[in-house]
């Protein structure tokens, strides 16, 4: 891990993956987007209506999968003082947002034919919208600092109070009655998903990863790139 | 002891605090988290007059329409307690017997519930028409125990012996 800790470094494996994840992510969204939207079959219940989960599922997973790699880099940096580590959470934050965005929005257009509703506060959505608060909040905080290195800090140690939002955002449907449905695929006894739906549903999620991965590097060399910069100016303004 | 160890100990122990602090909480709102009660919770618990959610499952056969064509009578149900309901409006396209739904109003003194709001609930499962096709003719289709999310396990568990004489079959 601490090889990778040194920004040259980094930037050397970041140019060397990119044009394969940036690929890959092209490829299997166009795929992905083709099984999702005509070659899979309706649901039995829900018809064509169903669609919408080859964008909410996979949205939804990435908003809490990228905000547990926030928090475990926030307790990188906080404990061992990884640079790389405060910078990949400042990287990821907003397509972590984002993901979270479109998991509610496309929730909310789901929720309007089949529940009846575009919004109600159980626990599941709830939770949730904290969730983006939380994106939003650690956003605000690292830039509200004259400092950069105390925003970070305050930032890191709002991620690490907010992971205990993850596993209550996992579990809520288990935990309380809730109006959203519980677990359909990552549940003990297998998916309930019959495989001609679970196919571009899981082509959808990888495409969704290798999308964070290929953003994330992207910004984490702008990040490294600015950092340099702000540097080389402090250095000329002392002289 | 570095002070790198000594930081990740902290943040150990901090983490644990607040879990056990989130845990805490969490169990003591229970009551205010859940969406809605269970006809058993119904059953067992005092709701007077206030207004709650009940939901369950649609029982099977108990859907009637009014001459009004506007008031739906049905039974919900989670399989040990069933509690009358009233509603006036319209229906969710995945309104239907077997259905989990959820429903909002108040129980007046006849022990109906008079519902403002019908939100139908689907559960967990998807496949495609054929598939569906197939295990209804099996005849292993839609364990009612299996669907509104194990509902009725939560309420065998927790319903007492005095709320058994259940308001339901007609």
């Amino acid at each position: 891990m601490h090889r990778f800790a040194n920004p040259a470094r980094f930037q050397r494996l970041a140019t060397a993956i990119l044009p394969w994840s940036a690929g890959a992510t092209v490829v299997l969204l166009v795929v992905g987007l083709y099984f999702s939207l005509f070659a899979s079959p309706p649901d039995y219940q829900q018809g064509d209506t169903v669609r919408i989960m080859y964008i909410h599922v996979p949205a939804a997973w990435m908003s809490l999968f990228v905000y547990t790699n926030m928090a475990i880099a926030a307790a990188c940096g906080l404990v061992w003082k990884h640079p790389l580590a405060d910078l990949f959470a400042k990287a990821a934050a907003p397509v972590g947002a984002g993901f979270t965005a479109i998991c509610l929005i496309t929730g909310s257009l789901w929720g309007a034919p089949m529940w009846g509703t575009w919004w109600v506060w159980d626990a599941r959505l709830t939770s949730v919208l904290i969730l983006f608060f939380l994106y939003l909040g650690y956003m605000a905080l690292v830039n509200a600092f004259d400092d950069p290195q105390r925003g970070m800090r305050a930032g890191n140690v709002l991620l690490l109070v907010g992971i205990v939002n993850v596993p209550i955002i996992k579990f809520s449907v288990e935990w309380w009655n809730t109006l959203h449905q519980p677990a359909s695929v990552m549940r003990m006894d297998g998916p309930t998903v019959a495989a001609p739906m679970l196919v571009p549903l899981l082509i959808m999620a990888v495409a969704f990863t290798l999308y964070f991965v290929t953003v994330v590097l992207l910004r984490l060399r702008a990040e490294i790139v600015q950092r340099r910069i702000q540097t080389m100016r402090l250095t000329q303004a002392a002289e | 002891m570095t002070r790198k160890k000594r930081r990740l100990y902290m943040l150990g122990l901090a983490l644990l605090g607040l879990g056990t602090a989130a845990a805490l909480t969490l169990t003591a709102f229970e009551d205010n988290i859940v969406f809605f009660y269970s006809p058993s919770d119904v059953q067992t618990r005092d709701v007077g007059d206030r207004n709650f959610r009940l939901g369950g499952l649609v029982e099977a056969g108990s859907v009637k329409k009014l001459p009004d064509g506007l008031t739906t009578e049905f039974m919900v149900t989670d399989t040990v307690n069933s509690v009358a309901v009233s509603y006036r409006g319209q229906l969710p396209d995945l309104f239907r017997e077997g259905q989990g739904i959820v429903a909002e109003g108040t129980l007046n003194g006849a022990r109906v519930f008079v519902a403002r709001e019908v939100l139908a609930k689907h559960d967990e499962n998807y496949m495609p028409p054929e598939v569906a096709d197939a295990i209804k003719r099996a005849g292993v289709f839609k364990d009612p125990a299996k669907t509104a999310d194990g509902m009725a396990e939560k309420a065998a568990a927790t319903t007492v012996p005095a709320a058994s004489q259940s308001t339901s079959k007609e």
